[in-house]
């Protein structure tokens, strides 16, 4: 059977690029980096593939704010392909810096020309943070997130928070199953910092569309796909899996 | 339709302000920082991001750009104005732009993205954008009047070497500047500098005055060369010969003829020894004595390179930037790692940088702002801006910040020492490099603005109180983007299809392109088209364009045949490219503007011209003071251990840095469930290998008033120790050498430096260490005016502790077998084994590096952690907090709690494991207590919690805290 074919953004200041690779090959799909000037000039190659992932870093320096130029650039250039991959049943993945673009770009629900609003900020830490947290899926619908209940993985960004413009924009996101990951505790409950890492609405660390098909999150899966990653490897002699890689995997299980 | 090529250009102001407080990062951030000053009755401080926007625009397109790129639809709102808007005089608040040719890299951006906007909207023969700045307002709510504001402005909001401050209200209205400045144009003129005809008093009033930082003996060597051209050198030429003769470049105190005389090594006796070029003597010698073949470059190029495995090698260097860290600490902390990275670049035909270490000395936070000397930054802002100068700068080229180290020394305060280092990954089979005549020189990367000049000679010299104002020149802000976008472009380039598309290539740091292309051509001889060189700005003279060190640039070599693929490989990566002359191999370096010539030296003047002057050493040991006995209890002088800036918990720094990017991270920089200290840090470069490398470092400057000799031995087995902890092997380990000294221009500083080289030596040759690389920087001193020291109550002259950095990089087979430092299981025994402090035993402390490292390898070690300053107490209070877990102690057969030892490691280990030579120390157990007996008395006895506590507060949110009185 042939493998799962995954395009991997490439743009100015994209770092998590080289990992994010990683991931999907061990997931048995075939990545293949595309910069973003190339699919502007040429969005076609988005027909030969099935997944399209943007990947974490500092696109443009995350000048004016995280993502915004990327988002940006891919908005006025490539919003209909993107929305057409969609709607043929294809999967769009968007972590860390990928994740505030797709929010940016409307891929995700809350995007600028919807009536509900959803933006991530600053932290409430005011700084960037480098920390492992435990994330709940809260969704059975979503591509990415089919074969396990919790994953740990890291954050590692100064605007990570994700804010509402009211109460009723967050019931929305709930009621409507946009709510993919939360950020819980040791218990698995939602908690406080440092549980959730940035002082997101909810507890929030990932969102899903309507379809299921996209995935925007906070926290990089692609940096937890080998035991010795964890932070606490040395102490846990016996756990030989690294749950970050299930969302690549679950996500490939879904095309097949 | 007009065209809006031909519009005229109108200025439009772009206001964006948080809607509410706690989306204001920025604000908040300040309002900490203005409290920490002293100033508890500001109520708030507000930031609003200025955008300035120039072009053929109207009210309602600058009103699309704000709401679709400038503003955030949930936490921000904004407000557009034709021109500079009025300010409202009864909210007195603090405008912070950019000195004019400051690196705005968000204004740059933006102009791109405005840009592309109206192109996409098919806008872009309507509008016209062409110029963009930022600036940042803060509206300050509680403050008592101008004095107040400006003070704080000062202090928290702006630095004045690169920005300017404009303040309002209070009845004050500064005159906001020009949106856009234009500097003159400056028509050519070639000037030359009448040096035959100087006496030595003259040359040395030239070589102050004109920054060239010269010796005597050297400036009489440039003017008898001359001489001998009959003519006058042009100020180019004065320029190329005092950059490649700067400290910084050449180290002429390290390779020196010197005459030592004083004390002997390791013994009382007093002794006489010449070594006719120290650094090659001592560092240098250990490496060719060593001779291990799996050193692939060693102090040849940018970086020193190991083997990694068949296929690749593993370049390392770690470089200082001390002085620009000192007068703008984010920018100069920044370009330093930027320049370290681009070295790493640079090494061979380019490596991949893998991971970035950074280690700081700097004085304590608490220090007393009134102590503060003139033209001398705080230490806590001191250390804000380099961590997040560091973070900002890594975090955004996406490398890891994987290892480093924070010493604290009062004579820190105006010299403090900021080291970068930056590892690579590279193919063993783009180690070798060299130009070819007829090669094209080929200058990629960012433009070249006025910003960085007299870097190299300014780092050379002793710091006064007049520096900050004097060489603001030398600081610069870096763009880290523009730096990823060449390390992508490059490696395309190393790796293309037709295989490496440049036969070398070099980083353009100190020196500029003076430097960059002086050391390239040296073998071949080199001309170059200054005019050629994309510039920021209009107006820069020919000298300035040669020897700006304007960043994220690199020099290749590039064969004719090649050319065309190499510019289109760059030109797809958004990196500019430009051919500015050729390698010749006429042995000349000939630089035109204009068509005239500006300067034409012979590349064997230029690096072999340097007059030599002998220097004579000197040591004596100071009398042995008897130790002052501590009054504190142990628990007492535990926690005070623990709680010590130099032992406290970093969590508030590492954690603002990205440690995992990349993916490899093994062991980090916080071990166990309590985030303990690692002791180096542990990484798999290939990320389909288990194979991998421990970083560790080395740095005990406290040891140096006594003696340098017993400072470097116990860096470099600190070093080794800490790799060793994680796994490390000592038969695949290298270090590299990082020097900081005070002035060496008397006998007995120089005497201080010889000894420390010496004791790198005898350590490093003892564990069977290659030194790969190093570096030094020298003229860590600040001096004052006698008045103002008076006043202060202190020297007029501060020199920095001796302070020798050594960085360890060790190859890991299989970085499954990796341990770390937190207790892991009660039950588990605790041993000591150490070699004793009395003698500099280094054959048995040789020894017990390796037995460690064997049986960690062996899997009979649990867990490990480096016995360092405070004795065994301290590391195992830190095993306790890392792991969450207590431990048993019986003090009996064990050293002294808090006595230093040399070579000594903790280790956890098995309940029936049998180790003859370890001391016992006692057992891990599950109730979070530390207990310590003697003789069936108790000497300590306190909670984990407590001890976390004294660990974590000091610097738990960052330098602030209270002043020492």
């Amino acid at each position: 059977m042939a493998k799962v074919r995954v395009i991997v953004l490439r743009a100015a200041g994209i770092n998590c690029d080289g990992e994010t690779v990683h991931a999907w090959r061990l997931a048995g799909a075939e990545p293949r980096l595309v910069h973003v000037n190339e699919l502007i000039r040429n969005p076609g190659q988005l027909n030969d593939a099935q997944v399209l992932t943007v990947p974490g870093g500092f696109s443009y320096g995350d000048d004016i704010a995280a993502g915004r130029i990327l988002a940006s650039r891919l908005a006025h250039r490539l919003s209909d392909a993107a929305r057409e991959f969609i709607a043929t049943g294809k999967l769009v993945l968007g972590i860390c810096n990928g994740f505030q673009v797709l929010v940016r770009m409307g891929l995700l629900p809350g995007g600028r020309r919807e009536a509900l609003r959803v933006s991530l900020a600053p932290n409430s830490s005011s700084r960037f943070e480098d920390r492992w947290v435990r994330l709940r899926v809260e969704t059975d619908r979503c591509a990415f997130l089919r074969r396990s209940r919790y994953i740990e993985a890291p954050v590692a960004h100064a605007e990570g928070r994700l804010v509402v413009d009211s109460e009723r924009a967050l019931t929305a996101l709930r009621e409507n199953g946009h709510v993919a990951l939360r950020y819980v505790d040791s218990r698995g409950e939602p908690g406080d910092y440092p549980a959730n890492p940035n002082g997101s609405a909810d507890g929030i660390a990932g969102l899903t569309d309507a379809t299921g098909q996209v995935l925007g999150l906070m926290p990089h899966p692609e940096r937890h796909v080998d035991r010795t990653q964890h932070p606490l490897w040395t102490r846990r002699p016996d756990v030989a899996t690294a749950d970050g890689l299930d969302v690549f995997r679950s996500g490939v299980e879904c095309l097949k | 339709m007009a065209i809006a090529s031909t519009q005229t250009q109108t200025l439009w102001q772009v206001l964006v302000t948080p809607r509410d407080q706690g989306s204001d990062a920025i604000g908040r951030g300040v309002l900490g920082d203005v409290h920490r000053l002293g100033l508890g009755h500001v109520r708030s401080v507000r930031s609003t991001t200025i955008y300035l926007l120039a072009g053929a625009l109207d009210a309602q397109i600058v009103d699309r750009i704000a709401a679709d790129l400038l503003t955030d639809p949930v936490t921000q709102e904004c407000a557009c104005a034709p021109s500079l808007t009025r300010r409202d005089e009864n909210q007195p608040a603090v405008e912070v732009h950019y000195q004019p040719g400051v690196m705005d890299t968000v204004a740059l951006s933006t102009r791109d993205a405005i840009r592309e906007l109206l192109d996409a909207a098919g806008l872009s023969d309507t509008y016209r954008i062409d110029e963009v700045r930022t600036a940042r307002r803060y509206t300050v709510d509680g403050a008592t009047g101008a004095p107040e504001l400006e003070h704080l402005a000062r202090q928290v909001l702006a630095n004045e070497c690169i920005e300017s401050i404009y303040l309002c209200g209070f009845g004050r209205r500064d005159e906001l500047p020009s949106a856009f400045p234009q500097a003159p144009a400056a028509a050519f003129e070639l000037r030359t500098v009448p040096i035959r005809t100087l006496n030595a008093e003259a040359l040395a009033a030239l070589s102050r005055r004109a920054h060239l930082f010269l010796s005597v003996p050297e400036m009489e060597a440039v003017r008898d060369h001359f001489r001998r051209r009959d003519r006058d050198p042009t100020d180019l030429e004065l320029e190329t010969l005092a950059q490649t003769w700067s400290e910084h470049c050449v180290h002429k105190t390290l390779t020196a003829d010197v005459l030592y005389r004083g004390a002997g090594f390791g013994s009382d006796e007093t002794v006489q020894f010449r070594y006719d070029n120290l650094l090659s003597s001592t560092i240098a010698k250990v490496t060719r004595d060593l001779n291990r073949d799996w050193c692939l470059s060693v102090f040849e190029d940018n970086a020193g390179v190991v083997a990694f495995d068949d296929e690749y090698g593993v370049a390392f260097k770690v470089e200082t930037h001390n002085h620009p860290s000192a007068i703008e600490p984010y920018g100069g902390a920044a370009t330093g790692i930027g320049g370290c990275i681009r070295d790493i670049l640079g090494c061979g035909l380019g490596a991949k940088p893998i991971a970035s270490t950074d280690v700081f000395c700097f004085a304590p936070p608490d220090y007393p702002d009134s102590r503060l000397p003139r033209g001398v930054l705080h230490p806590r802002r001191v250390l804000k801006g380099v961590v997040g100068g560091v973070r900002d700068y890594g975090n955004r080229m996406g490398i890891p910040t994987v290892n480093g180290a924070i010493c604290f020394d009062d004579r820190y305060l105006a010299n403090p020492l900021v080291f970068c280092g930056s590892v690579g990954l590279i193919p063993r089979d783009r180690i070798a490099k060299a130009p070819r005549p007829g090669d094209r020189i080929v200058l990629v990367g960012g433009r070249t603005g006025r910003d960085g000049i007299h870097g190299a000679t300014f780092s050379s010299a002793e710091l006064t109180d007049t520096h900050a104002d004097e060489f603001s020149h030398a600081v610069q802000i870096g763009n880290p983007i523009e730096e990823k976008k060449v390390l992508d472009a490059l490696l395309r380039a190393r790796d293309h299809e037709e295989g490496c598309l440049f036969s070398a290539v070099t980083d353009c740091g100190a020196g500029g392109l003076s430097s960059a292309v002086g050391e390239m051509g040296e073998h071949l001889g080199a001309e170059v088209e200054l005019e050629n060189v994309p510039l920021k700005y209009a107006g820069l003279r020919y000298d300035e364009i040669w020897i700006s060190e304007a960043q994220e640039r690199m020099v290749l070599a590039v064969p004719d045949d090649n050319l065309p693929a190499l510019l289109s490989v760059f030109k797809e990566e958004e990196v500019e490219a430009t051919v500015i002359g050729e390698f010749t191999g006429n042995g000349r370096l000939r630089v035109c503007y204009q068509g005239t010539v500006v300067g034409e030296l012979e590349m064997d003047f230029l690096h072999n011209g340097l007059p030599r002057t002998p220097r004579r050493a000197e040591w004596s040991i100071p009398n042995p003071q008897s130790p002052i006995p501590n009054p504190q209890s142990p628990p007492d002088r535990l926690l005070a251990e623990l709680g010590s800036y130099n032992t406290a918990s970093k969590e508030w720094v590492i954690r603002q840095y990205d440690h995992e990017v990349q993916g490899g991270s093994v062991v980090k920089p916080l071990c166990g469930p309590g985030d303990g200290p690692a002791d180096a840090a542990v990484l798999r470069p290939r990320l389909e290998s288990h194979r991998g490398i421990a970083l560790g470092c080395g740095i005990t400057p406290h040891l140096s008033d006594v003696d340098p000799y017993r400072m470097a031995v116990a860096s470099v087995d600190e070093a080794l120790r800490n790799v060793v902890c994680v796994g490390g092997d000592p038969d695949r380990t290298a270090i590299l050498d990082n020097f900081c000294w005070g002035g060496v221009t008397d006998a007995r500083a120089l005497g201080g430096l010889v000894r420390a080289c010496q004791g790198a030596h005898d350590a490093a040759l003892a564990y069977g260490l290659p030194f790969i690389s190093g570096k030094d920087s020298l003229n860590n001193q600040f001096s004052q005016d006698p008045a103002e020291a008076r006043r202060l109550n202190m020297p007029e002259r501060i020199s920095i502790p001796g302070t020798l950095l050594i960085s360890a990089v060790s190859i890991i087979e299989d970085v499954r077998r990796c341990v770390t430092m937190d207790l892991k299981r009660p039950g588990n025994r605790l041993i000591l084994v150490r070699a004793p402090a009395d003698a500099v035993g280094l054959d048995r402390s040789r020894e017990l590096h390796h037995q460690v490292a064997r049986s960690i390898r062996d899997g009979r070690v649990i867990s490990a952690h480096d016995v360092s300053d405070g004795g065994w107490a301290v590391a195992i209070a830190e095993r306790c907090i890392a792991g969450d877990l207590g431990a048993t102690v019986a003090a009996d057969a064990a050293d002294e709690l808090f006595a230093p030892i040399l070579t000594g490691y903790c280790l956890e280990v098995g309940q029936d494991d049998d180790w003859p030579d370890a001391i016992a120390l006692g057992e891990v157990t599950t109730v979070q207590r530390l207990l310590v007996t003697h003789q069936n008395g108790t000497l300590i006895d306190l909670e984990v919690a407590a001890l976390r506590e004294a660990w974590r507060s000091p610097l738990r949110d960052g330098p602030g805290g209270t002043q020492r009185g």
